[in-house]
């Protein structure tokens, strides 16, 4: 406990007064032995849970905020500093993509970012040791999205283990259906990780209560009814959808999918949601950006301005 | 022709009904029919009752596994939740037109007048004598010709079906991704009978190689998409398409993969193959076939012909997949040769990928098998060892493209041509007057360019 204290306390004076994130790979190296010698006893990291995240939130009357960015684009070691920067400015939870040949779920946005990321030969094993340097940085949890077919290559039950000792505390899955997702849920609670299941518009109020009840560190609204994507407009349906999620379960529920502006999350944030999750809006700014240090920078003012709507 | 097409449709209605049902008292009554149809075989009465006693569909793990949309460990919904309530609608409006009369009688008749059916099982006499030893022996090779379908493959028995069901759910767009081109324009035809908008999803490389079929395609009225890769890429496409639009447009799968209902909705339009060759092979020979060979790209032609037989344990199931440059070359379309169990456009079977659980492209000369999945019943099947399968190489299929061409007149597809070309290995292994029936899948038209690019000595 003492150990964890330390840390902590390590992170927040290392914490500079701007939003720009750790630059000097010195630092960094400083970081890392820091974390070898103390750390060595722990295996879970400093920051709380997801749904520990949530139940603190509450208490303070806020709501989260919730970027979601692709590993690996334009590279992991922006994708490093994206996630600090995303961090220190006031992220609560940040969700990471493991870019796929594949993306169902998604649309151009970010199956353009995997693609980028891919040929850069991003891979999995690559962005877990990514995750094992700057996980113990952050204090927001890290959430990973990635579709199923990378986590049955590797077993469930090992890719849980990694993914647990790379200090990542929550899993979203698109591609596996509720009936499904028994083996990911009964491997992932012996590794302490929250399984977050998702509901949509379609999703009829039964098949939704169900969804609910076995979903952890929260419940996952999809907003509208397509895959992931900026649009225009939040649908009025969120409000219901809400209200009925919201009936059937006390557990926390964020709402993502075509979220990109700040009139989008102030709307959302009204409606009663406890988290806004933006996902395509940061990827395109960062990964469509000129040059890394410009696609930050963006990054940075569109998590300023988006978080701003949620004070 | 009418009559053998109905009840072919009537009887699986009868049977599905049964199976659906799955009540003690069906099963015996399907007992005792074939009971009654045995003792009328031996009298010589109507080939109705003999039709009954051949169809003897035992209730067994597949049947009862799919009602979950599951074979074995194979097939599932591997979906975004968005999706999940439309397949069960889908599903439920499937299963009600399968004992829909009218809906059956409908499909009869845009069979027999619109596709062409019923298709000639054709006795190959070249090719039979061909590949006969020095002693004269060898097996009869018969063709089921579904190269003499209406748009010149199996593709729309499923197309007109499915299209068929959009219009009955009020759907006023239908989408659809194709490889080859064949099931684009089968779904193209069957939007324009039926005036429902189409929209085909091509891959840029495909589009290029089947430049014919994206002509017809356009021609029939229907849209295409282009989608930078292949297949593969166009499919992915398709569904995020019908994701985004899913209360407005039917996706119409060409082949026995996707998430459930989709593979058992395409293998159940399909099988009416399998039927017909049961029949014809009665009628011809008096006996069911000893071996059917088809080719496999995602499975639907080879499961279109196999699923009658699948309980039959005396047939023997062949399937051939594209082996392109190689096994070892890593360019290839072997799927269940060389994969590994995955999840893939919805469904778990098996799937080309690489250690990281990335999904590989595939290749062929025959580019609609090129897809690095494959129908998760055909995964099951392979799994309990009911089918076996083989490959073949690109040159292999190029010559057996030109040999049928020579023997018999008949311009095989390039994707047939892989299940003609594994003749040369199965032959000689088989007794005398054998009955092979190969599935000819479609025709060859398409290919003679992409022929000569590979034989340029031969355009002499």
């Amino acid at each position: 406990m003492a150990l964890a204290l330390k840390s902590t306390c390590f992170v927040q004076l290392k914490r500079p007064k701007s939003c720009y994130a750790f630059r000097s790979s010195r630092q960094l190296a400083v970081v890392s032995t820091r974390r070898s010698t103390t750390m060595a006893a722990l295996s879970t990291v400093a920051t709380i849970g997801i749904s520990e995240t949530f139940a603190k939130l509450k208490k303070e009357g806020k709501v989260a905020f919730i970027p979601f960015i692709t590993a690996g684009d334009p590279d992991l070691s922006t994708t490093a500093q994206a996630l600090k920067l995303l961090d220190s400015c006031g992220s609560d939870i940040i969700e990471l993509g493991v870019p796929y040949s594949d993306p169902l779920a998604d649309g151009p946005v970010i199956q353009a970012a995997a693609t980028r990321s891919l040929a850069k030969g991003t891979n999995f094993d690559a962005v877990i040791s990514m995750l094992k340097e700057v996980v113990p940085q952050l204090t927001s949890p890290v959430a990973l999205f990635t579709y199923y077919n990378p986590i049955l290559k590797r077993g469930v039950e090992k890719f849980m283990s990694i993914v647990n000792d790379a200090g990542v505390h929550g899993l979203v899955v698109p591609d596996v259906p509720l009936e499904e997702t028994e083996i990911l849920r009964n491997e992932a609670l012996k590794y302490n990780i929250e399984l977050v299941l998702l509901t949509t518009p379609t999703t009829p109020t039964s098949r939704m209560k169900a969804i609910v009840e076995a979903s952890e560190g929260f419940v996952y609204l999809v907003s509208s009814i397509g895959v992931t994507g900026a649009r225009g407009s939040v649908s009025a349906r969120v409000e219901n959808l809400l209200r009925d999620i919201k009936e059937a379960t006390t557990k926390p529920v964020a709402v993502g999918f075509g979220i990109s502006k700040p009139e989008h999350v102030k709307q959302i944030a009204e409606w009663g949601a406890d988290g806004v999750i933006v996902g395509s809006a940061m990827v395109k700014v960062l990964g469509e950006a000129k040059s890394p240090e410009e696609g930050l920078k963006e990054l940075e003012n569109l998590t300023r301005s988006l978080k701003s709507a949620l004070i | 022709m009418t009559s053998s097409i109905k009840s072919d449709l009537f009887l699986t209605n009868k049977l599905s009904f049964a199976r659906n049902e799955r009540s003690f008292s069906s099963m015996k009554r399907a007992v005792s029919n074939n009971l009654v149809a045995a003792s009328a075989v031996k009298s010589g009465s109507k080939p109705l009752h003999v039709e009954r006693a051949l169809r003897v569909r035992k209730i067994d793990e597949i049947e009862r596994g799919e009602r979950r949309g599951k074979f074995g460990i194979y097939g599932g919904k591997f979906v975004p939740e968005t999706l999940i309530s439309c397949l069960g609608k889908l599903e439920a409006d499937f299963n009600f037109v399968l004992h829909d009369a009218e809906f059956q009688a409908e499909l009869a008749i845009a069979l027999r007048d619109y596709v062409g059916r019923e298709t000639p099982l054709y006795f190959a006499e070249r090719l039979t004598n061909y590949y006969k030893n020095e002693n004269g022996e060898g097996p009869d090779i018969y063709l089921k010709r579904e190269d003499l379908n209406h748009c010149g493959a199996h593709k729309m028995n499923n197309a007109i079906a499915q299209a068929m069901i959009a219009k009955r759910m009020d759907r006023q767009r239908v989408v659809a991704a194709t490889g080859a081109g064949q099931h684009g324009v089968a779904t193209a035809a069957a939007c324009a009978k039926l005036s429902l908008d189409c929209t085909i999803f091509m891959g840029s490389e495909d589009m290029e190689k089947q430049a014919s079929n994206v002509f017809l395609i356009k021609l029939l009225g229907a849209q295409v998409t282009k989608v930078e890769g292949s297949f593969k890429d166009a499919s992915s496409e398709a569904i995020r398409q019908w994701v985004n639009d899913l209360e407005v447009s039917y996706y119409l799968t060409g082949t026995v993969v996707g998430p459930h209902p989709c593979p058992s909705m395409v293998r159940e339009f399909q099988s009416i193959i399998g039927r017909e060759t049961r029949r014809q092979a009665m009628e011809r020979w008096g006996g069911r076939p000893d071996v059917v060979v088809a080719c496999i790209g995602s499975g639907s032609n080879a499961l279109g012909i196999f699923h009658e037989f699948v309980g039959d344990e005396g047939v023997r199931l062949v399937g051939v997949e594209a082996a392109g440059f190689g096994l070892d070359s890593g360019r290839h379309a072997a799927t269940l040769a060389t994969g590994h169990v995955g999840v893939y456009h919805g469904a778990m079977s098996y799937l080309l990928q690489d250690q990281e659980g990335q999904v590989l492209g595939a290749h062929s000369v025959g580019v609609g098998l090129q897809y690095p999945g494959v129908g998760p019943e055909l995964s099951f099947l392979k799994d309990t060892g009911r089918a076996e399968f083989h490959t073949v190489t690109d040159e292999e299929a190029l010559n057996a493209y030109q040999l049928l061409s020579r023997l018999e007149g008949i311009i095989p597809a390039m994707e047939a041509a892989h299940a003609l070309a594994y003749l040369e290995k199965l032959c000689p292994t088989l007794p005398d007057s054998t009955k092979v029936v190969v599935n000819c899948s479609g025709r060859g038209d398409k290919d003679a360019p992409l022929f000569f690019q590979h034989r340029p000595a031969l355009d002499a």
